[in-house]
């Protein structure tokens, strides 16, 4: 058994991506807007939402901060990023359901190809799933719901929900923030919504599910929690697509409130094709004795750029940041975290594990930040890095900024290889050459994947045994 | 499992010569040990008693230039270390490896997977629980990451814990009694002594004599310069305690 599965069970499933994720249906849109943006594009979309005037606005003037902004010029490789080649709104379903079987056939089918509705019936108190542009499907135990829980997707929330929604939409990643943050706020559709009432502790995940299908394709959708005073809550995420020679686009916002003594979880388990641009700005406040936790693997796409962030915002709250990249052949993770200290005795861990393989390129970029006034800070960074042969790379590109004096922060960095020391040690118990690098991966990030349930670990395995085929060093 | 140890087999050893990095280090090295039986490899730093061990357990690192292995009716050489493990063979490294975030135990069962000695779950806690009472360890020893952050003494003894469980037919201990106390030395002997049947053998590399008088070999080897030199009763270990190598010289 590795983490919460044998290496055996990871024998038994040979599939590759191509025929777990890789596959597509046929692209039958209700409404599909032509490619390209402009204010046309965008007025657009908020006409089909008939939406209030507000967002309407904000819609436009992201836009235009989105035209102004430069294409950032660090990170990864955004040259052939071609804006206009991109579809922004797409929308195959008349509206979000509550049972898949009202969910359109071809719909249905690829989420049930992905185990969703399986994983809903297993572990899940409420699951979301999301094609293209907008929610097939939503539902949530009615025992929450009874409870005050609000899980829907935005689109929803934007109806039912407009005072919360317009209370803490831009709040905590404003569209000025970065390009990306600029065009999600113009083009945003999808995304969920979950509010958590004061006291109330959601002890099972709540899961959604986004789904690319068509080519070409820009998927923006706008995750906002809102986990009231002393309430708990569980998300996961998870996400593939297609794989086509031509590339499509995700720029996803996600902005998390922790009010003071409430804990958010928030797991993301990202495993896009690899011809999809993945440029997300994820960001948490956390107020007084609040804890945030980001878990994030990153094991898809071409180019991922995504450091989730917490801001601590009130004396006592906790950050903790989980980020997991794997970069094989084609791609890479530029990830990491940030930690804004915004209060006294706040604390935050940021744990970076990643592996290259195959000519891979994982980069960890984090921040951590401490600002006046804020005493008796503690922050700890630790940045594995783990490569599987030499035509992969790693770097490190960590900041701190500390005005504090009396703030304890702690800094390692660690970079491997998989020796042929350890993989002969392995090997001379009876391990095949393959069997003993998994076994070293996945202990590399049993970190991470004592975190999950059993059914993602499961998950999460394959992909690792997918990844490590044929790769062997 | 049993099929494994229901056969006796004989290690052979022809005419052996492997190098590393240009390096030339067994030199037509020829030995037998035979199912039953312990022998003991003694000699000088550098004569060649690790790269021994390793070009048995079959470690990429090494380059076969002459000669044959044979392990019962199989010729090991064109075996994969994995293979040679399954065929009944064991290793005890000198320096054991560590692999964070694998358990002892995780990686125990899925060794014993690999090479066909399917036990389910309850055999196996039982086994592991016999097994860790005779190297002095609880529980909490085998679920602690593989050698990691172990003393060297722990990993000695996590060494003896895979071979009680893996229950091979040959035993490699490569200087497995360096750096333990007394008591130690005595586990790991102990343990050892308690494999001996008909069907198992082991070949013990070692420069103390203690070890040896807790395990009492059948046949003691003397290697200098990459091949064996002297082979002979245990009362080579006194000549060897006494006298050093120097008199090999002459």
């Amino acid at each position: 058994m590795v983490g919460k599965m044998s290496v055996e069970e990871l024998q038994l499933i040979n599939e590759n991506y191509e025929e777990k994720f890789g596959f597509n249906v046929e692209d039958k849109p209700l409404i599909k807007l032509d490619k390209g943006l402009n204010e046309e594009t965008v007025k657009k979309i908020s006409e089909i939402k008939n939406e209030p005037e507000w967002m309407r606005t904000a819609r436009l003037s992201a836009l235009k901060i989105f035209f102004k902004k430069p294409m950032p010029t660090w990170g990864g490789d955004m040259k052939s990023i071609d804006f206009d080649n991109v579809t922004y709104f797409l929308k195959s379903s008349a509206q979000s359901e509550d049972s898949w079987d009202k969910v359109p056939e071809e719909i249905k089918k690829t989420f049930e190809k992905l185990g969703i509705p399986e994983a809903e019936r297993k572990f899940l108190a409420g699951s979301g799933a999301q094609f293209e542009s907008e929610s097939v499907y939503h539902m949530i135990h009615a025992d929450l719901a009874k409870q005050g829980v609000i899980f829907c997707d935005m689109d929803t929330a934007m109806k039912e929900h407009p005072e919360l929604v317009r209370e803490y939409f831009g709040k905590i990643v404003p569209a000025g923030d970065n390009k990306f943050a600029a065009l999600n706020t113009a083009c945003w559709s999808g995304g969920s919504f979950i509010y958590v009432p004061k006291g109330v502790k959601v002890k099972t995940p709540l899961q959604a599910y986004f789904r690319i299908n068509s080519k070409n394709m820009g998927q923006f959708e706008r995750t906002l929690i809102i986990a009231d005073e002393g309430s708990e809550v569980v998300y996961f995420e998870g996400c593939s697509s297609p794989t086509y020679s031509s590339d499509s686009l995700h720029a996803a916002v996600v902005e998390l409130v922790a009010k003071p003594n409430a804990r958010i979880r928030y797991v993301t388990i990202q495993n896009w094709s690899n011809n999809v641009y993945n440029l997300v700005t994820k960001r948490a406040f956390a107020y007084e004795n609040a804890t945030v936790e980001w878990i994030d693997m990153n094991a898809g796409s071409k180019l991922t750029m995504k450091y989730p962030s917490v801001y601590l915002k009130g004396e006592h709250a906790k950050a903790d940041i989980l980020s997991v990249a794997f970069a094989s052949k084609g791609q890479h993770q530029d990830t990491g975290g940030k930690v804004i200290h915004l209060a006294p005795n706040t604390s935050s861990r940021i744990i970076s594990k990643s592996i290259s393989k195959n000519g891979g390129r994982s980069s960890y970029r984090g921040l951590v930040r401490v600002a006046k006034g804020a005493k008796n800070v503690k922050s700890t960074v630790k940045c594995d890095a783990l490569m599987l042969d030499k035509d992969s790379r790693s770097d490190t590109y960590p900041t701190m900024q500390i005005d504090e004096k009396d703030a304890t922060i702690a800094h390692e960095a660690k970079v491997g290889k998989i020796g042929e020391e350890q993989l002969f040690y392995l090997m001379s118990r009876g391990l095949s050459e393959s069997e003993a690098s998994a076994m070293i991966v996945l202990g590399f990030i049993a970190e991470f994947t004592k975190e999950l349930p059993m059914e993602y670990a499961i998950e999460l395995n394959k992909l690792i045994r997918l990844e490590m085929e044929g790769s062997v060093c | 499992m049993n099929t494994l140890t229901e056969q006796k087999k004989v290690l052979r050893i022809e005419n052996l010569s492997a190098s590393t990095n240009e390096k030339k280090i067994l030199e037509g090295l020829s030995l037998e040990v035979k199912p039953g039986e312990i022998h003991a490899l003694m000699g000088p730093n550098g004569s060649g008693k690790s790269t021994l061990s390793y070009v048995i357990a079959g470690h990429p690192k090494y380059k076969v230039e002459t000669g044959r292995i044979f392990f019962g009716e199989k010729e090991l050489l064109t075996l994969s270390p994995a293979e040679r493990s399954k065929e009944g063979i064991f290793l005890a490294f000198q320096y054991p490896m560590e692999v964070a975030g694998l358990s002892l135990s995780q990686f125990l069962f899925a060794s014993l997977k690999a090479r066909n000695q399917n036990l389910s779950p309850v055999e196996y806690s039982k086994e592991l629980k016999t097994a860790l009472a005779k190297i002095g360890k609880d529980a909490s020893f085998a679920s602690r990451h593989l050698n990691v952050g172990f003393s060297g003494g722990e990993k000695k003894r996590a060494e003896i814990l895979q071979l009680l469980m893996l229950k091979p037919q040959l035993a490699i201990l490569d200087e497995t009694d360096s750096g333990l106390d007394v008591d130690a030395l005595q586990v790991v002997a102990d343990a050892i002594n308690s494999l001996r049947s008909p069907e198992f053998s082991a070949l013990v590399i070692t420069h103390y004599p203690k070890m040896l008088e807790l395990l009492k070999p059948d046949v003691v080897h003397i290697i200098a310069n990459g091949k064996i030199v002297l082979s002979g009763s245990p009362e080579l270990i006194k000549k060897v305690e006494n006298e050093g190598y120097g008199w090999l010289e002459k």
